[in-house]
């Protein structure tokens, strides 16, 4: 065996120029890879977390059909007082879940006494509603930072809408809202600080406190539009909401259908599509090193075999066995694919490394300054490595059994 | 006890539609530690007859037994083994292992086709190295040895396992005549040492003098002196 090693790391020494080429597009490959995985994810990532962490949570219920009218905002599909309750307790008993959140959402005119504009929004708990989403006390510009994310009578105003009102912190405002039976209510709120636009279609979203919102609303019970979930694991989303589907699924209306529904964020930004395509580049480009390296490796060997007919038929004359023939070739294939791949598994660290010392910052829509940082995970650079490996290995399979099924007589009279 | 014997030994090759006969059907004996050469001229059998006594090659018709072994009725893997334990070969043009020194090639038997453990296979090879005169060569490549140096290493090789039969097919056509000479010599010094037989073929009138039998083959038959025993 040690031998067969040796023999294999000779013969690929002897041939230093081809070895080197076919190891040198190996580890470009691997390279490439991984450093796509790297910087790809931490984009996704980001993102990911921006639009959960600051916006939209893991996961949103609402009663059915509101999603499908989302863009109205109606006030006649909200949940009531005691389904709120039956459904905060399933989702604080669920042990996934970190955090709940309920929100009453309505479209409101915002005026500064000479001017007006439309606004989306939100009522919600202050430490529920920042709780699901870890970033948006952040995102408050200027005004009041610290403590609670807002008190009564408080409003958050999107930073754009500001400054075309020319309002800043301190400054009263007045939302005017139209309730469920169509009439019309005003109310005066401080502007407690502009919120910096997020990714994604939230520019137009203000908060207030939801009792001022049920206030504003002349609500007579307190109702909910819909409840933001966090999960503890983002990577349990999937299973996590197949599971509240199901307990949800049981919560019924007066006509026998399931009176709520689930969405996961994903359902409900676009971005999920361009998280979609980054792993679908990712496989492709897996499927180019794949192409890359089982051309490269079985071109060598081919050639490898091709050129050492005479010594195979030598060391099969004399009586080595063909399944250490094959041995010999598929030792040399292997060799050359774990070299080339080790290489690249530490170009790519080195360069993931050097990407995190450099701080690479970059401009996502409104957001400037997301900080780049890629990261490789072991099991991904594992998995690759051991798919180059493997390709490896299968490339030198047809040359190998080529060389071992060789008639001596016939590789002995090669010229 | 015959070491070789064959009887009725036929070949023929069938290229296309037209019958290649290369041997046409030979009788010959063999004893255990002679000295055996196959002459004749180019195209006359010497390397199919040498082929079938070694079971690279299939006989068309006739029989022919190594060893006690109908070789005819091995298949690939057991005439691989069957090679591998009985025979060493000595090819016209070396075949040493290009990336392997003197020393490696001539352990190679012992590591790929037989399982020795390493303080026998070291004692083995050094006693191999000396036996024909190269342990002073142990470390080179083949490139970096001569032509009748590199034949010394194949014969080292052929002997290493404690092969009965050594089967040589021209193995001094690449070599000057006094190289050849002292390869022949060296055969022959081995053979008397270890009591191996060694079977080869040549046609060199010079080379074919040193074999103590003759078999002339002449257009894949045994010509009429065939089998003379020399002094
Ligand atoms: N594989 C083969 N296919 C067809 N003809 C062959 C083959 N091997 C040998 N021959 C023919 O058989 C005859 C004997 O060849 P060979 O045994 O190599 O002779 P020698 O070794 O005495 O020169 C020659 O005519 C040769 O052309
Ligand atoms: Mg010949």
């Amino acid at each position: 065996m040690l031998k067969l090693i040796q023999l294999a790391a000779r013969n690929l020494l002897r041939y230093q120029r081809r070895s080197l080429l076919t190891s040198l597009l190996i580890v470009i490959g691997v390279a490439a890879v991984l450093l796509f995985m790297a910087i790809s994810g931490s984009f996704k990532q980001l993102m990911i977390g921006q639009i959960t962490d600051s916006m939209l949570g893991h996961l949103q219920l609402h009663r059915r059909g509101y999603v499908a009218s989302i863009e109205s905002l109606p006030l006649n599909m909200n949940m009531a007082p005691q389904m709120v309750a039956r459904v905060t307790k399933e989702l604080q008993q669920e042990p996934a879940v970190a955090a709940v959140s309920p929100r009453i959402k309505f479209g409101a005119m915002f005026s500064n006494f000479t001017e007006t504009t439309s606004l989306r929004i939100n009522g919600v708990e202050p430490e529920a509603e920042a709780a699901v989403l870890p970033l948006l006390p952040g995102r408050r510009l200027d005004g009041t930072r610290d403590g609670a994310l807002l008190a009564r009578g408080e409003l958050l105003v999107p930073v754009l809408v500001a400054r075309g009102l020319k309002v800043s912190p301190g400054d009263t405002v007045v939302l005017i809202a139209t309730n469920r039976d169509g009439s019309v209510n005003g109310k005066t709120f401080k502007v407690r600080s502009t919120l910096e636009s997020a990714t994604g279609p939230g520019g137009r979203d203000g908060y207030i406190h939801i009792e001022d919102a049920r206030e504003l609303l002349r609500m007579a019970e307190p109702e909910v539009s819909e409840i933001a979930v966090r999960l503890k694991d983002p990577q349990m989303l999937d299973p996590v909401a197949v599971r509240l589907q199901a307990t949800f699924d049981g919560v019924k209306n007066k006509m026998g259908q399931p009176a709520l529904e689930l969405h996961t964020w994903e359902r409900l930004s676009p971005f999920a599509n361009i998280a979609k395509m980054i792993d679908v580049l990712t496989l492709a480009i897996k499927i180019m090193l794949v192409s890359i390296v089982l051309v490269a490796v079985m071109n060598v060997m081919i050639m490898a075999v091709y050129e050492r007919i005479r010594e195979i038929g030598a060391i099969a004359a004399i009586g080595t066995p063909p399944g250490r023939i094959l041995g010999m070739f598929l030792a040399e294939g292997l060799m050359l694919g774990t070299a080339g791949t080790m290489i690249g598994v530490a170009v790519s660290l080195a360069a993931v490394w050097a990407l995190n010392i450099w701080q690479i910052t970059y401009a996502f829509g409104q957001q400037k300054g997301l900080l780049l940082a890629p990261a490789l995970g072991a099991g991904d650079v594992l998995a690759t490595a051991a798919i180059v490996i493997v390709v490896a290995g299968l490339a030198s399979l047809q040359p190998a059994w080529k060389a071992s099924r060789m008639d001596p007589i016939t590789a002995l009279r090669h010229v | 006890m015959s070491l070789i014997h064959a009887e009725g030994l036929t070949k023929t090759y069938r290229i296309g539609d037209i019958d290649v006969p290369a041997v046409r059907g030979v009788d010959f004996t063999i004893e255990p530690a002679s000295f055996v050469a196959f002459v004749g001229p180019s195209g006359s059998g010497k390397s199919t007859v040498l082929n079938m006594i070694g079971c690279l090659d299939h006989p068309t018709s006739g029989h022919i037994s190594v060893l006690d072994t109908d070789v005819a009725s091995l298949d690939r893997r057991a005439s691989a083994t069957f090679r591998g334990n009985h025979i060493g070969f000595i090819f016209q043009d070396f075949n040493l292992i290009p990336v392997f020194t003197a020393y490696e090639n001539i352990e190679y038997p012992l590591i790929m086709v037989q399982n020795w453990p390493p303080e026998k296979r070291r004692t083995q090879v050094l006693a191999m190295l000396d036996a024909v005169g190269m342990a002073d060569q142990a470390n080179k490549r083949p490139d970096q040895l001569s032509g009748g140096q590199k034949q010394r290493v194949a014969v080292a090789r052929a002997l290493v396992s404690n092969s009965k039969l050594v089967l040589a097919d021209e193995p001094t056509a690449n070599l000057d005549h006094d190289t050849a000479h002292r390869i022949i010599e060296l055969m022959k010094k081995m053979r008397d040492q270890l009591g191996t037989t060694f079977v080869f073929s040549t046609h060199d009138p010079k080379v074919m003098r040193e074999a103590e039998v003759t078999y002339t083959l002449e257009d894949g038959r045994m010509a009429a002196n065939s089998g003379v025993t020399h002094a």
